[in-house]
């Protein structure tokens, strides 16, 4: 049973993956750009739903670990000559770690609601910090800077094109989900998941689940920085929106349209998401987010489980 | 401390006029916002909106009628409705189901609501008038008497709530839902119908603050988000469903930010009530002005 499901398992995702590299051979430049950022947003998706499906805390505060993950690419790309990618990565995730570092101390003092409010104050304090220290962040208007090239250092170093953009971005979001599905089925992420069903118990038991909660939220703002950094790389900018608030609630619809506690679901649910803000602001023009909210309350209160809800289980195996 | 002596006491003066003024109204949101969490276990998302939505509704009347205390009144009574309606279509289903599901139903709502007013009444800020002009001196600016007349008010309506709260058959009913509400149900209090009727107040006390504020600064479709979050930090530092606490904590926060103005840009200021955030956390997580729990 057990050898069945794992070779429809890795058939299905050899499948998706293979097919998401092709897509950019096929595609037009509009929509392959298009399909970059699903899979950037899908990364960020994916990192909060380690809190939320997994620890069983919303987090409306990973903002702030995206956008000091494009801050911290940001200052990489621009004091360092010539720009270099492997700088960058490590410069965004550093950023984004010891925010997290300062948002888990603290905010995991609380639990439940408490928690989402916390955190979503710590994600301001950043945005305030942000928007009003011009002379480093460029306030208001962010930062702009050039696109590192695709290179292994002593070895080659070309330009990225989109596709190879595409390409990178694909290879950093399988290797994330490979690694966030271990975390989440080591003895580690079987904590997080009692925590989510029962932190008194797990508490009694003798797990010191504040420690668990703390590394969790670490954790998941470190990959939450990647796609900050790898949004810096496509974009070639940093700037406060990004660390506002709206975008951790955009990422809270992402997973519970997708479906919480799946990993891939929040990816499938960006992806519905932009789709669905793509056709809709055709009709609405801005003012997209009107319906958007009102399928996104619906499916709240009918289909609490996301689009990916009903393969949680085999998902998870 | 030299640099205290570099500010004049009368501005200090003038800035804990400002302060409580400020205060008072962020005591009135945060009131509501505790109320409704307190009660329901709801954390309400969307207050920020129905106080722009409430300042919006005053513009509208207060261009038919002309009266500002019309204006005033009716907003209290449609938000409340608009709150009741919003709470029987979307939270009542999810009575009974995990509290954080509710953040996001109220989120959703919030982002309808906002993008709602942006289309509906355009991104240019409109301005209610003061409904008197009055000014006195203090010191040597002109000080309008209307802003203290907004705390005043805002009093007025927060000691209101407390008294129905406490004698009121209705208020009673509502506290009896808090304690218990399976007993209170037992009881023949119409539980749900409760629930409806605390969101609806809580909505209404959100527009009258859009309202009074309204004349202060223009009424736009972001304004909510602002004071949203400032309540928020003020009901955890208050501490969690304390009604008394959030009052203390919206005065406290708001003195703090005003002096703070003296020395450092406004919009740098609100970084000290994060600070006095941190520091609750750290310290007093329960929050800052409740007793000490045994």
């Amino acid at each position: 049973m057990r050898n069945r499901h794992a070779i429809v398992y890795w058939t299905t995702f050899g499948v998706v993956v293979a097919l998401l590299a092709v897509a950019p051979l096929v595609l037009p430049e509009f929509w392959r750009r298009f399909l970059t950022e699903i899979l950037i947003w899908g990364l960020l998706a994916m990192s909060s739903d380690i809190l939320i499906g997994y620890t069983g805390i919303v987090s409306f505060g990973h903002s702030a670990f995206f956008g000091l993950g494009m801050y911290g690419a940001a200052a990489a790309l621009i004091t360092m000559r010539p720009p270099s990618l492997w700088l960058a990565l490590p410069y965004g995730l550093v950023a984004a770690a010891a925010v997290a570092a300062f948002v888990a101390y603290f905010s995991t003092r609380l639990r439940d609601i408490y928690f989402a409010i916390t955190t979503l104050i710590f994600s301001q304090i950043f945005y305030v910090v942000i928007f009003t220290w011009t002379e480093v962040t460029g306030g208001e208007n962010g930062l702009t800077f050039s696109r590192p090239p695709l290179a292994i250092p002593g070895l080659f170093s070309v330009p990225f094109t989109s596709t190879t953009l595409h390409w990178f971005v694909l290879a950093v979001v399988v290797i994330s989900y490979l690694i966030l599905r271990r975390i989440t089925q080591s003895p580690f992420g079987m904590v997080l998941q009692s925590i989510r069903e029962n932190e008194a118990r797990t508490r009694a038991v003798g797990y010191p689940t504040e420690r668990y909660k703390i590394v969790a939220v670490m954790l998941s703002g470190l990959f939450a920085g990647l796609a900050g950094v790898l949004y810096a790389i496509q974009n070639r900018f940093a700037a406060p929106d990004f660390v506002f608030f709206l975008v951790s609630g955009e990422v809270v619809i992402f997973n519970v349209i997708g479906g919480i506690g799946t990993l891939v679901g929040p990816i499938v649910g960006a992806a519905f998401f932009l789709l669905l803000r793509e056709t809709l602001s055709r009709f609405f023009t801005e003012f997209y987010l009107i319906p958007v909210g009102v399928i996104f309350i619906a499916m709240v209160i009918f289909m609490p489980q996301g689009l990916l809800g009903f393969a949680r289980r085999w998902l998870n195996r | 401390m030299e640099f205290l002596h570099a500010v004049p006491y009368e501005q200090l003066l003038i800035q804990t006029i400002n302060g409580i003024v400020t205060g008072m109204i962020l005591a009135l949101v945060a009131s509501g916002l505790t109320l409704i969490f307190g009660i329901m276990d709801v954390v309400n998302f969307a207050h920020g909106e129905l106080f722009m939505l409430g300042a919006y509704v005053g513009v509208l009347i207060l261009a038919a009628t002309g009266s500002f205390w019309v204006a005033l009144v009716a907003a209290m009574l449609l938000i409340a409705l608009l709150g009741a309606v919003l709470h029987v279509t979307t939270l009542r289903p999810l009575l009974g189901r995990d509290p954080l599901t509710t953040i996001l139903a109220t989120f959703g709502i919030s982002l309808v609501l906002q993008n709602y007013a942006l289309w509906q009444f355009g991104p240019v800020a409109r301005k209610i008038s003061e409904p008197f002009t009055g000014q006195f001196t203090l010191f040597y600016i002109q000080y309008p008497w209307y802003r203290l007349l907004i705390a005043l008010l805002s009093a007025g309506i927060i000691a209101a709530l407390y008294l129905f709260l406490k004698f009121g058959t209705y208020g009673i009913w509502i506290r009896a839902t808090t304690q218990d509400r399976v007993m209170a149900q037992a009881m023949g209090i119409p539980v749900p119908w409760v629930l409806t009727a605390v969101f609806a107040i809580g909505s209404g006390m959100a527009a009258a603050s859009g309202v009074l504020f309204g004349p202060l600064v223009g009424v736009n479709h972001a304004m909510g988000l602002d004071w949203v979050l400032k309540a928020f930090i003020v009901v955890v530092v208050g501490g969690m469903g304390n009604l008394g606490g959030s009052i203390l904590a919206a005065i406290f926060i708001s003195l703090l930010e005003a002096y703070a103005a003296l020395f450092v840009a406004p919009s740098q200021a609100v970084i000290v009530s994060f600070i006095v955030l941190i520091l609750t956390l750290l310290f007093r997580p329960t929050g800052l002005f409740v007793p000490t729990p045994k």
